[in-house]
């Protein structure tokens, strides 16, 4: 079952001044193999957005159990206001993949709203999709930086903290500062892992390339 | 004053160390886990100093907070589903004994099907054990509510054992943000509980022996004005605490946009939450529909429902059935207003098994029954 016990260190207080104006809800969708971090990218995206004034945030995984490998998804929810909603994500405004294989056997446009937005890990372009001539496309190659700063899971590769980074770029309500605070206090006391979380962000973030 | 973004289940096991139980007795159940997980962290971390039992199934973790709470200490445990049905026997007992022993259930689907996801059948068919039933909506609810438990099932005129219950997945899972409030304001509104009797070798008692039918009339007698007494100290308790913490939830039922309102909507749990976005939407496009979201059926909210029905024609959604007849927050209802009121009362139920239910769902259900197309009550979302 989904575990989340670092989510304990997320304490914090919320940042005065805020830059977050918007209240309107942004719905996110995470599509990822279990074992990479969904479920954590999307409880990191949601204490972010929280640290950067979104008052309100859910993040969830899809219920149930999950195996390593199989096809995973988890979600996000960002709002101004305090959110009542408890079901799922069916529209969301943004996908992110964080395994592109994962789109030979799962449809992730499905449900997209027409101004939707995906980001993608892979080392192709936007352009290099053919969807891209209808959707908003990001993309970055998560995995490479995962490898640059050994970022690994059992000798794999995990690209869930990485490709946080990406997010600011395509997402105005969450800024790169909050999502390396939270990514300092998940990993507080486990020696430069934090550090090297911090840097790979940082790396997404300059690295990640958009068609709009 | 933090903010705490973390699962239902972990914000619930934050509040529970933070009453600071002297005994936790608990066995792990999908979807409880994280939940005793969590507070077994703050164990091994030192922040928990009291006993943590690990028993070998539910029915010893009931047994082990009636021992615990009989010799005079404040108790916890959590469950869920078949765990809450195998404590049964000893759910009676707790409350017979009149012991205030605190729970969270995470209201989950009872097997078979096996399926692991919500719904509300496990707790409601505990209902005549003689425990409180809370059921909450968010993670900042679960927090308040878990301190609330504990100053109402200790308090003299209840002194009565306290579930509260948490919706699986889509709460026990679901990481939100909670304001959680410094122990010492918590340590200041949940004083130390000293039980009017225990059992204490220094001064020996017995309790549980063999009544004639006279005195086990008074235990039931006692036990049904506990409840009552409960019923008019819930509304107070959560007001206490909101002059603490700044947060309310509600009475026994909190009200959502119901001035005017013509329909009210009665649903509990994480429904009740969804329910006031598909009031919002419903007001928006005209319709004269408010919300009533039922935080305590035990001990159930008779005269707010009778004024309800004087207001406004009900609509009632139950994520549970009693097999044979409907789901029971309607016959509940509707037992309410019997003499009292002609107000009609129609319904569904929609979400067993863990169906979601959203917001358009239960517009759907609001709209066909002020259309006056629902006879009595429905089973909604199964025309796949």
């Amino acid at each position: 079952m989904v575990q989340n016990s670092y989510m304990e260190h997320l304490h914090f207080e919320l940042r005065e001044g805020n830059i977050v104006s918007s209240k309107t809800l942004v719905e996110i969708c995470f599509h990822g193999r279990g074992g990479q971090g969904a479920v954590t990218a999307a409880n990191l995206l949601a204490a972010a957005a929280l640290q950067d004034g979104n008052k309100g945030v859910q993040a969830f995984p899809l219920f149930g159990a999950e195996r390593r490998g199989a096809p995973v998804r988890a979600f996000a929810r960002i709002s101004g206001d305090e959110i009542h909603l408890r079901s799922e994500i069916y529209n969301p405004d943004i996908v992110i993949v964080l395994d592109e294989s994962i789109m030979d056997i799962v449809d992730v446009l499905k449900g997209v709203k027409d101004e939707g937005k995906i980001l993608i890990n892979t080392r192709k372009k936007p352009n290099d999709f053919e969807f891209s001539k209808k959707y908003y496309v990001a993309t970055v190659d998560a995995t490479s930086i995962a490898l640059k700063y050994t970022i690994l899971v059992g000798g794999m590769p995990v690209v869930n903290t990485p490709i946080l980074g990406s997010v600011p770029k395509i997402l105005d309500r969450v800024t790169l500062q909050s999502i390396q605070n939270v990514i300092r206090c998940k990993w507080v006391g486990k020696k430069d892992l934090g550090e090297r979380n911090v840097k790979a962000t940082q790396d997404a973030f300059d690295q990640t390339e958009v068609n709009f | 004053m933090t903010i705490m973004i973390d699962t239902g289940n972990r914000i619930a096991a934050k509040a529970a160390v933070m009453a600071k139980p002297e005994v936790v007795a608990a066995y792990p159940i999908t979807p409880q886990t994280t939940l005793v997980e969590a507070i077994a962290e703050y164990v091994a971390r030192g922040e928990y100093k009291g006993e943590y039992i690990c028993v070998e199934s539910e029915h010893s973790a009931m047994s082990a907070c009636i021992g615990a709470s009989a010799a005079g200490s404040r108790t916890f445990t959590a469950t869920s589903s078949q765990g809450l049905l195998l404590m049964h026997e000893m759910l009676h007992w707790a409350a017979l004994a009149r012991l205030p022993v605190v729970m969270c259930n995470v209201n989950r689907v009872v097997g078979p099907g096996w399926n692991i996801w919500v719904d509300e059948n496990d707790s409601i068919s505990q209902r005549d054990t003689g425990w409180i039933q809370f059921y909450c909506s968010s993670n900042q609810e679960i927090f308040d509510t878990v301190i609330h438990a504990f100053k109402l099932a200790e308090h003299e005129k209840v002194v009565l054992p306290v579930m509260v219950n948490l919706n699986a997945f889509i709460l026990s899972h679901t990481s939100m943000p909670a304001e959680i409030p410094d122990q010492n304001v918590v340590d200041n509104y949940l004083e130390k509980y000293i039980p009017k009797w225990k059992l204490d070798i220094d001064n020996p008692t017995t309790f549980g022996n063999i009544i004639g039918p006279a005195h086990y009339y008074r235990v039931r007698r006692a036990m049904q004005d506990a409840q009552l007494n409960a019923k008019k100290l819930i509304p107070q308790i959560a007001k206490e605490w909101m002059k603490l913490s700044g947060y309310f939830h509600g009475d026994l039922l909190e009200y959502y946009k119901c001035d005017g309102a013509e329909y009210i909507l009665l649903s509990m749990g994480a429904i009740g939450a969804e329910s006031k976005i598909a009031i919002d939407e419903l007001q928006k496009a005209g319709q004269k529909i408010g919300l009533a979201r039922v935080r305590v059926i035990r001990p159930f909210p008779v005269e707010d429902i009778i004024k309800l029905g004087k207001q406004a024609d009900l609509v009632v959604i139950d994520r549970n059935i009693s097999v044979g007849l409907e789901g029971a927050l309607f016959t509940e209802v509707k037992a309410a207003l019997y003499g009292q009121s002609d107000a009609k009362a129609t319904g569904f139920i929609a979400g067993l098994g863990g169906k979601d239910v959203t917001y358009k769902d239960i517009e759907t259900m609001c709209m066909k029954s002020m259309k006056g197309k629902v006879k009595e009550q429905e089973l909604y979302g199964m025309e796949e």
